[in-house]
């Protein structure tokens, strides 16, 4: 531990590349054809902070709905900022537009969930490469560019001669090391990964994750991965955000996210994951959650997850929403952050879970991104009128 | 007499000016009542298929469906659509991986699930709805009387599939036949439909069998687990004996590959080399011997057969995971 105290006592300039402070994105919800009246928002994201620091891996989990991708995204700017800063090495993306914007996206590049809508499928894989280092003029030359295929087809385990292929011509993880390779055309700094592996087979995925894990080493990468599959965060990232509901409600290392898990519902994720040993499973005590995610286009008041919380005390937890705050106890970590009134009451066991009953979840305005727009609205309003 | 006898299940799809393409290869196994047996393997390895040519719902056309399916002795492969209809829904019941796709979008729930009442029962129509709320409930919908006028859409992801559980309840099924019952939801959820299905089985004794690519799902769940890999089992075992040691390559290189929440960190991943691409016809050898660390010659030249180790367990593998060994990687 004093190895550990000592750069906390003068700390060294930790190098953060990439700062996100009280990141909000609400997207409209939009009625009527004339009007175009804006009725409510979804609080996609909603008062977010962290820091993801350069060289570093920071995985942001969470179920779908709670706002992880769009976070992500926004951290590129690839959304629209409702309020708070990104700040990307310095620069803050916020207030930057047009050109300047479009060459600081030289050093941030994305990685897609699935390779197959996210590759063209008419253009042959040499195409793909080269259009980003025309976009940000790093095309010197046949030769030099052709070298440089040719070392990052070798950097992602493909063959040279897939160059003149087309993405239907490959695997499903053949074609997620394409997707990597085009991210790692123009040298980034930060590569944003949405749900990598999560549409690869299990034996394909350790592929996936070994290649990252690679890359990051020989390049000097800094990742933000975002994925629903705990044990794939846990396994890559160096720090992980468990978020909830458009907010961060548990940052910590990941291995210390694992032994001491803070939050109520950081504690019911992970005890929901199966684990492939039947030994463990027969013994495992699950934290069942009831009901569904909230809304988030009404979110419940106070800490958001007090609707479904096994711990929801009968003060505080509804009407005043908790700050991502550290827990004053020797056993956990200062960088171990909570969002939790009672954080420090859960982990002594003063306060013991109690059951829920489920509440019902209002789908009606279609809300989720995964459930079409299309019909709801017009069929709920038929049979209410 | 076991519940579900299959044997030699071999599926075969055949479209004009195309080579005929084996998706199911001779696949065999017992469900016996209130048991739960897994068919675990990736995509394209057989199991929906399999799960599908149990159920009768192949199409006549374009799918060959041979060997044998006994379900209480009556074979189902021989009988008509007619006869087959009415075993549906009664006797066997199936729940889908996509339950919004599954369900009939311009109908309440609680008409499908009565509907199921209906036909099979022959109860009216009010009666059949009374039953169905109690259903609803039963599998944990909050209000279900509300749930009954709704439509799927105004249901979560997790309550939809609630509904579909409830309607291949609705007549106490002898068997259940889940195909990814959990892959669409989140894991919270997951969790949730996982322990109702583990808590349905135990209370009405239905036998289920559980198809999954995940092996956590099927390490909590169920008491067989079939490995299957290009169509074929190729592996068999109760399911501790099997995860603790593993002994067919395929197995075994699933588990390494897989991130584990409890493993220390740090630890690499041990992928399996290749992908399905890869593999050789069964004809030829073995079909995973391309991607197998433990290749031998033989597996290139000699077809293996599912035959029982010296522990009992069945193999089709010439070159297996020494017990000893695989203990100690799996367990490290």
């Amino acid at each position: 531990m004093s190895a550990l105290a000592e750069p906390v006592a003068t700390p060294p300039a930790v190098d953060e590349l990439v700062v996100v402070d009280d990141l909000k994105v609400h997207f409209p919800i939009k009625r009527g054809i004339v009007l175009d009246r804006t009725i409510g928002y979804v609080y996609a994201v909603d008062g977010v902070s962290l820091t993801v620091r350069r060289g570093e891996t920071y995985g942001l989990v969470g179920e779908s709905g709670c706002g992880k991708s769009t976070l992500g995204r926004a951290m590129l700017r690839l959304e629209a900022l409702t309020a708070g800063s990104v700040i990307f090495d310095g620069v803050d993306l916020a207030s930057m537009s047009g050109e300047p914007l479009r060459r600081m996206r030289r050093r941030m590049q994305m990685v897609f969930q699935d390779p197959l809508s996210s590759l063209d499928p008419r253009q042959s894989v040499e195409s793909l490469l080269v259009e980003g280092l025309r976009a940000h003029g790093l095309d010197r030359g046949k030769e030099s560019t052709a070298k440089r295929l040719r070392e990052l087809m070798s950097a992602v385990g493909l063959p040279v001669s897939g160059l003149r292929k087309y993405p239907h011509e490959f695997s499903g993880g053949q074609r997620q090391r394409i997707g990597v390779a085009r991210a790692l055309t123009v040298e980034p700094d930060l590569i944003v990964a949405d749900e990598p592996v999560s549409a690869l087979d299990v034996s394909v995925q350790a592929q996936v994750i070994n290649l990252l894990e690679d890359l990051q080493e020989e390049f000097g990468l800094t990742y933000l991965v975002i994925a629903h599959d705990l044990a794939v965060v846990r396994h890559i990232s160096d720090r992980v955000g468990v978020m909830y509901l458009g907010g961060i409600v548990e940052e910590a290392a990941s291995d210390d996210l694992y032994a001491s898990p803070l939050h109520p519902y950081t504690r019911a994720l992970l005890s929901a994951v199966p684990v492939p040993d039947p030994v463990l499973e027969d013994q495992r005590e699950r934290i069942l959650l009831t009901g569904d995610l909230p809304s988030p286009a009404a979110p419940p008041s106070g800490c958001r997850f007090h609707t479904r919380c096994p711990w929801r005390q009968p003060t505080r937890c509804d009407d005043e929403r908790p700050a991502l705050r550290t827990v004053s106890s020797s056993a956990i970590s200062v960088e171990h952050r909570v969002a939790c009134h009672w954080a420090e009451d859960i982990l002594s066991g003063r306060l013991q879970p109690h059951s829920v009953s489920a509440e019902l979840v209002e789908l009606d305005e279609g809300i989720s991104p995964d459930v079409g727009f299309a019909g709801p609205a017009s069929v709920t309003e038929i049979l209410n009128g | 007499m076991a519940l579900l006898e299959v044997r030699d299940l071999t599926v075969v799809f055949q479209r004009k000016g195309e080579r005929p393409f084996t998706a199911v290869d001779k696949v065999s196994f017992d469900v016996e009542p209130g048991q739960t047996v897994g068919l675990v393997g990736e995509s394209g390895c057989g199991k929906s298929v399999t799960s599908l040519a149990i159920m009768g719902l192949l199409p006549s056309r374009g799918a060959v469906v041979t060997g044998s399916v006994r379900f209480e002795g009556t074979e189902l492969l021989k009988l008509s659509d007619r006869q087959m209809r009415d075993r549906r829904g009664r006797d066997l019941g199936m729940v889908f991986q996509d339950p919004l796709s599954s369900l009939n979008p311009v109908i309440p729930i609680g008409v499908q699930v009565a509907e199921v009442l209906e036909r099979h029962r022959g109860m009216q129509r009010k009666r059949a709805l009374r039953d169905s709320e109690e259903l609803l409930r039963r599998v944990g919908i909050p209000d279900p009387r509300r749930r009954l006028d709704e439509y799927p859409h105004q249901l979560s992801g997790g309550m939809r599939q609630r509904a579909l559980i409830a309607i291949a309840l609705a007549c106490a099924p002898r068997l259940l036949i889940a195909d990814e019952p959990t892959t669409a939801l989140d894991v919270t959820i997951q969790a949730q439909i996982l322990a109702l299905l583990a808590e349905l089985v135990r209370d009405t004794g239905t036998a289920l069998i559980m198809i999954t690519h995940d092996l956590g799902v099927v390490a909590g769940l169920c008491n067989e687990v079939n490995v299957l890999y290009a169509g074929r089992i190729v592996e068999r075992g109760e399911r501790h004996a099997l995860f603790a040691e593993p002994r067919h390559p395929y197995t075994h290189g699933l588990l390494a590959s897989i991130p584990r929440l409890d493993a220390p960190r740090g630890e690499r991943l041990e992928p399996i080399r290749g992908s399905v691409s890869d593999n050789i016809p069964w004809p030829e050898g073995c079909a995973f011997a391309p991607r197998c660390p433990r290749q031998i010659d033989q597996c290139v030249e000699v077809t293996p057969e599912l035959a029982p180790d010296e522990y009992g367990r069945l193999l089709r593998c010439h070159n297996p995971v020494p017990i000893a060994q695989s203990v100690e990687e799996v367990r490290v």
